[in-house]
């Protein structure tokens, strides 16, 4: 193979994992959006708790003598999930139920005030310096031509690939074939009917955020992992980028936020590979315009229906 | 088995219902009838709490339920059939049915979903299409079969013939009077009040949010204003 070609197929797979990590933020944007038709713009920031929740318990596991890789992983885990959760819910019930009902343009408001008090807390409560998150998992393969450009494949890499999928087909199968998904799915078609078939349809929208501020939590514990800094200040970014990723595959749709954020992710590392890399997000924000000019429901996107 | 007492529903400063008292019956098929924009729909919704009334008693089997929850209420024993259907169209005709027994047992869902289906065998026909692919009278079916799914003891029908063709009208009209037979209390909202009158034991009549007469089945299909103004003379 040549040069270029090996070079191209490194940028798929790095495009690959970060396309994968915005797919998993996107689904919170794109479900939350799907129900109650509003844009949780402080979903990057319960990201980011997640990723300060893993670095907290990893260090906390380190200075009490756990060393096992898998148990510090599996806990960094599990309590950003629950932490980012909680996060979740208690922004929808305090900042959001009450203003339900009321123009649309106030929780969108409420959102982004959600997003800045939330990111100055952590900045307050932690500082606002860079961390250094432990390298955990190092290493992978290597394949290519070494005389001409050797294709590296870290086991990160594989990580965040293989938890994503499995993410995602747990998620895809909650939604299809579970009694609470099929009410989601209900909720996000009608949710006034929803509500006349005696569904607290209040439970379902919270249920939304929760499941979104889980999948955000996985994403923020292996993306901290990856890059190995975190800051009080990541959320926003990728908050943006996923959004995007979910416009992209049009908000609403699930499979849409999974296809965009892959779509958006290579684009990103493609642009990186044969420009500036600075200019990746100038093209990611591009495409974002792009899509709202000449398809703004999106890949998969329906059509909005105005709801009676 | 349903009382409204006294009740006034707003839509901000509009008066949609004006101290409205009614009654159903155990085992009664009850409808009530009116023009285009008399309240009839507000009425029905808010039975179900939405909109809330803002004044007056609504009780059903003895509980007050005017101040509970929406989704509360409909645990209680009835279940709606909302004007324009409102089923969901991009899921299945089995997903909609079992979206109307969300509350329900699985073992419960199951017998019932059986005798929803001996109700409507169409239903059975389309079980894996999508609401949305149906014809009006068979999304119509769909819609009350969804309804009947939770049980329920009293059935609120908002407009069941709208825009459905005359033998359809007829085939629906039948159900009706078959679930009546099977002991589900039946409140019947209608512009077609001739036919709704037809079948119903009492009727009640809404002008301007207001109940203006109430009466027999029979006794308002020959009452000279009920003719006049609501079965072209």
């Amino acid at each position: 193979m040549t040069e270029t070609s090996l070079y191209v197929l490194q940028q798929l797979i790095n495009g690959l994992t970060i396309g994968s990590t915005y797919a998993l933020i996107a689904i919170g944007y794109t479900m939350v959006y799907g129900i109650i038709g509003m844009i949780n713009f402080a979903h990057g920031e319960v990201y980011m708790i997640g990723t300060y929740t893993a670095f907290i318990t990893i260090i906390g596991l380190f200075t009490m003598g756990v060393s096992s890789l898998p148990v510090v992983l599996l806990l960094a885990l599990m309590t950003a999930i629950i932490i980012s959760s909680t996060y979740g819910y208690a922004i929808e019930r305090v900042a959001y139920r009450p203003l339900r009902g009321g123009p649309r343009l106030i929780p969108l408001i409420t959102a982004i005030g959600m997003s800045i008090f939330l990111q100055n807390y952590i900045r307050l409560a932690q500082g606002s310096r860079d961390l250094a998150m432990p390298a955990l998992i190092s290493g992978g393969i290597e394949f290519g031509d070494p005389d001409v450009f050797e294709v590296s494949l870290s086991w990160m890499q594989l990580i965040i690939w293989g938890v994503t999928l499995a993410s995602m087909t747990a998620l895809a199968l909650f939604i299809s074939r579970s009694r609470l998904g099929r009410a989601c799915r209900a909720c996000a078609q009608d949710l006034k009917m929803a509500n006349l078939l005696g569904i607290d349809t209040n439970r379902i929208i919270a249920l939304t955020f929760v499941i979104g501020a889980a999948l955000a939590a996985i994403a923020g514990v292996m993306l901290g992992l990856y890059y190995g800094t975190i800051n009080p200040y990541i959320g926003f970014m990728a908050g943006l980028k996923a959004f995007t990723a979910a416009v992209l595959g049009g908000i609403g749709s699930i499979p849409g936020a999974m296809l965009g954020g892959l779509i958006l992710g290579i684009t990103e590392a493609m642009t990186a590979a044969f420009f500036p890399s600075e200019y990746k997000d100038v093209v990611a924000f591009s495409l974002l315009v792009l899509i709202l000019l000449f398809r703004p429901t999106g890949l998969l996107g329906k059509p909005e229906v105005e709801k009676v | 088995m349903l009382k409204l007492d006294n009740v006034s529903t707003f839509y901000g400063k509009i008066q949609a219902l004006h101290h409205v008292s009614l009654e159903i019956n155990r085992g009664e098929i009850l409808t009530l009838i009116g023009a285009n924009g008399a309240g009839k729909t507000t009425l029905m919704m808010t039975i179900c709490g939405t909109p809330r009334a803002q004044s007056g008693h609504i009780v059903f089997d003895g509980r007050p339920i005017q101040q509970m929850k929406t989704s509360d209420i409909m645990r209680q024993g009835l279940a709606v059939v909302p004007e324009g259907r409102h089923i969901f169209s991009a899921m299945t005709v089995e997903e909609n049915l079992l979206m109307g027994s969300f509350f329900r047992s699985r073992n419960e869902a199951a017998a019932q979903l059986d005798h929803v289906l001996t109700l409507f065998p169409r239903l059975k026909e389309r079980f894996n299409q999508r609401g949305g692919t149906m014809s009006g009278g068979e999304q119509q079916m769909l819609a009350i079969g969804r309804a009947l799914m939770s049980q329920p003891r009293l059935l609120l029908l908002d407009e069941p013939s709208l825009g459905l063709a005359p033998l359809v009208i007829q085939q629906i009209f039948e159900i009706i009077e078959r679930l009546r037979e099977e002991g589900v209390t039946i409140f019947l909202v209608e512009q077609n009040a001739h036919q709704a009158l037809r079948i119903a034991d009492r009727g009640y009549v809404l002008e301007n949010g207001s109940i203006v007469m109430s009466g027999s089945g029979d006794a308002l299909l020959n009452d000279d204003n009920v003719r006049k103004a609501y079965l072209g003379g």
